[in-house]
């Protein structure tokens, strides 16, 4: 079993107060960094744990942190990112839910390498639980000394602040955060410049998810070096995944990256196989903006390499038999699931959720939706599927911000994959509506690569 | 800084933006741009038209950019080569932009009064598709009263958020705004307010479609019937200058709205006393007939040139640059 570095002691009765988690070693990384450390050296030792952002884009945490401008008499803000939002994933509501002390205790550190007075933990408006767990936990920690005015003597003052948020998708994108953290609507900016010259009241800001903010705790305590031994080539550490759909185990699960996919799919450590005996067709590996893959793309490489959970693996392939590690939102899909169903259920959600800021997400997305409803009820065109193709394009690449992208790709990479599914229902209209696909060929063994 | 453009080169302060710099070449190369308005701080960059691509970041990073930038919101760099009308992806992709902002356009212009005076309709001739492919109901909204001197169309919207900016920096108060997310967003007051200050008539001029039209023009006259004269009056208000476009039906002034320069900017921003209260000709002193570029539809009816309306376009400024790459392509 491999060792936990997050969710160690995350069955420990009462860990999300604050005398079990301090008895359980925490809060040592803050006496580590303030009594030992200075700012620049935690800001290296990130550096050298190689830590990737954990929130889907997957930029390396200590570069960001040292791409951070540090004019003289500005304030410099962190903003912790737990607008997780995205359809599939869910664990940093688990983090914030039973072990808030860890995401405290990173924000702590966080805050003092990057030299922040003031920090925001911006939570998702539905997660209203999590917000009070959240505030009890800061006060908790305020009452012992580890936040406040001189924290433990070190003359750092730090002050934290939980801001709910009003509970848009759009919000998760880092400057529509920052706007809404500033009481605006939640538009996306148009960058540059980056939060890190101009962010949060036009003063330099890093923004980072709650599971990269934690992650920081193991890595002071350890040594970067230490955590850097962990995972496979550029993907160092563990990560959180949320398992779900119709896995065995659901739920979330913190692996090693670089582990193989099939083990963690099928073995009874994770998530134990596909649920009532059914096989599996198809998955999204990172949350619902990465590209689905058929079971047989996704558990070998187009060259016939198995698949690792890592962010190099994943991606192996490029968009055409590749997908992402996004921000690990695993979902499994059984061959009695209905891709173009799927496909529109994500399509009506990036629909729902546009901001409505630049034209062609605004009206393509909408536009996707409504084709891809018509195939799903057995009315579409064969011409529906090039359509929605050129329309993914028309829309990739030309936003402000990356929600116009993640509309576009699973519609893209669902009709690469799921052609003939598509077809069927447009061909058999009326049996599309009463019952499924069925898998068909997407878990068969992929061709052997003719060697050139 | 030196930045060229569609091969041709010009010199512009560090800070430009890119289209800036293409509007100091003037012609065929400047994008269009439907949100960006030079006059109003923050706009641009949300209706995507302007996208070009840049082929070499700068002297010093020459490598191109990965995607295509939004012109308006992009500072020039020193040495930065940029592609608009010559390179084939950013038609490609202006075409999809323009079908996207025609999708859910009612596509009334028959009925509409901004037809003749419209950024869309010129923007759909110049750069879209004869047909669309968008088979189904096009959104609509609950009709909103705004107020007795604005008529607000919401279906008609592209939501440049041009008004949102004048009325946040031009009027003392701002009393609009957006409402709601995605294509179901609308411009709106909050609790259905009236409109009602000194300068909230400018929202009309800036409107790029007819969303925003004015009431006292509202279903009067075809804006290529009526003559533009300019004129100008001693107006009291301290912020405005008074200086106007009178459009002239026979004897009378049917409307008046601000001087529009050729990219649709207003020259000054003018008060709703000029606007909507003083339309009698004895209100002004006449400066004499606007004139109206010969590509205009309003320019239709005006007989002061002997030349027919150009039909087939020729640059020769943009051949002479291209020529190496024209040749070198034609060879083949």
């Amino acid at each position: 079993m491999a060792r936990k570095l997050l969710l160690e002691h995350i069955n420990v009765p009462g860990i999300n107060t604050f005398d079990v988690y301090r008895s359980k070693g925490g809060y040592a990384a803050v006496e580590k960094a303030l009594k030992t450390m200075s700012s620049d050296d935690v800001v290296e030792e990130v550096k050298k744990s190689g830590l990737r952002g954990r929130g889907g884009a997957g930029f390396p945490t200590g570069m960001k942190w040292s791409f951070l401008a540090k004019p003289e008499g500005v304030a410099r803000y962190l903003v912790c990112n737990a607008d997780e939002s995205e359809p599939g994933t869910f664990k940093d509501r688990y983090l914030m839910t039973y072990i808030p002390h860890l995401l405290i205790e990173g924000m702590i550190v966080a805050s003092y390498a990057l030299g922040a007075k003031t920090s925001y933990i911006y939570v998702r408006g539905e997660m209203m639980p999590q917000i009070r767990i959240l505030e009890k936990a800061i006060a908790e920690a305020k009452n012992k000394g580890f936040l406040g005015r001189n924290i433990l003597g070190s003359g750092y003052d730090l002050e934290l602040y939980v801001q709910p948020g009003g509970g848009a998708y759009i919000c998760g994108e880092e400057t529509a955060l920052l706007e809404s953290l500033e009481g605006k609507r939640g538009n996306p900016r148009i960058k540059p410049p980056f939060p890190a010259i101009a962010g949060l009241y036009g003063c330099p800001t890093v923004v980072n998810n709650v599971e990269s903010i934690a992650a920081v705790v193991p890595i002071i305590n350890e040594g970067g070096e230490e955590y850097a031994k962990v995972g496979i080539g550029r993907s160092t550490g563990t990560k959180l995944i949320s398992a779900g759909g119709n896995v065995k185990n659901p739920g979330v699960y913190e692996i090693d990256l670089g582990l193989p996919v099939e083990e963690f799919l099928y073995s009874e450590e994770y998530c134990g196989g596909i649920a009532n005996g059914k096989r599996l067709k198809a998955v999204v590996a990172g949350g619902s903006s990465v590209p689905i893959l058929p079971a047989n793309l996704f558990m070998k490489t187009i060259t016939g390499e198995p698949r690792l959970m890592s962010y190099e693996s994943l991606a192996e392939g490029g968009f055409v038999s590749g997908t992402m590690m996004g921000s690990g939102g695993f979902i499994a899909f059984d061959e009695d699931q209905c891709i173009v169903r799927n496909t529109w259920n994500f399509a009506r959600f990036y629909h729902h959720e546009s901001c409505g800021q630049c034209s062609p997400c605004r009206e393509g997305t909408g536009w996707m939706e409504k084709v891809l409803h018509r195939l799903e009820y057995g009315h579409g065109k064969m011409s529906d599927m090039d359509l929605l193709v050129d329309v993914s394009k028309k829309i990739e690449g030309n936003t402000i911000c990356p929600l116009g992208d993640a509309a576009a790709w699973p519609v893209a990479s669902a009709i690469r994959h799921f052609r003939d599914e598509f077809e069927w229902h447009v061909t058999n209209g009326a049996e599309a509506v009463t019952r499924n696909y069925g898998i068909a060929h997407y878990a068969d063994p992929l061709p052997k690569v003719e060697a050139v | 800084m030196k930045v060229t453009i569609d091969g041709i080169s010009v010199e512009v302060e560090a800070g430009t933006s890119i289209l800036n710099a293409a509007r100091i070449i003037g012609g065929e190369i400047v994008p269009p741009a439907m949100c960006y308005y030079s006059k109003l701080e923050g706009s641009g960059g949300k209706c995507r038209t302007c996208l070009v691509k840049v082929s070499k970041g700068s002297e010093k990073d020459p490598r191109p950019m990965p995607k295509l930038v939004a012109s308006c919101r992009t500072a020039v760099m020193d040495g930065m080569e940029v592609q608009n009308i010559t390179s084939p992806e950013v038609i490609e992709a202006r075409k999809g932009i323009v079908e996207m902002l025609l999708i859910n356009h009612p596509l009334d212009c028959p009925i509409c009064d901004q037809a003749g005076e419209c950024d869309l309709q010129n923007l759909g001739y110049e750069h879209g598709a004869a047909k669309t492919r968008y088979e189904f109901d096009r959104r609509t909204f609950d009709k909103i009263d705004i107020g007795d001197k604005i008529q607000l169309h919401m279906t008609r919207c592209i939501l440049c958020y041009r008004c949102v900016f004048t009325a946040d920096q031009i009027t003392n108060h701002r009393e609009h705004g957006i409402l709601n997310r995605g294509d179901h967003s609308e411009i709106s007051t909050y609790i259905q307010k009236a409109v009602d200050n000194d300068f909230s008539g400018n929202v009309i001029d800036v409107c790029p479609v007819g969303a925003l039209t004015d009431k006292t023009f509202r279903f009067k006259n075809r804006v290529w019937f009526t003559r533009p004269v300019e004129a100008h009056r001693d107006c009291s208000h301290e912020n405005c200058k008074g200086k106007v476009t009178l459009w002239y039906k026979g004897e009378d002034v049917l409307r008046v709205t601000a001087r529009k320069d050729v990219y649709g900017e207003v020259e000054d921003f003018i008060c709703n006393e000029c606007r909507f209260d003083k339309k009698k000709t004895a209100d002004w002193v006449i400066e004499g007939p606007r004139k109206v570029s010969n590509q205009s539809v309003i320019s239709s009816n005006h007989y002061d040139t002997l030349k027919p309306l150009p039909v087939v376009k020729t640059n020769l400024v943009l051949k002479e640059a291209n020529q190496e790459q024209f040749e070198r392509e034609t060879r083949l």
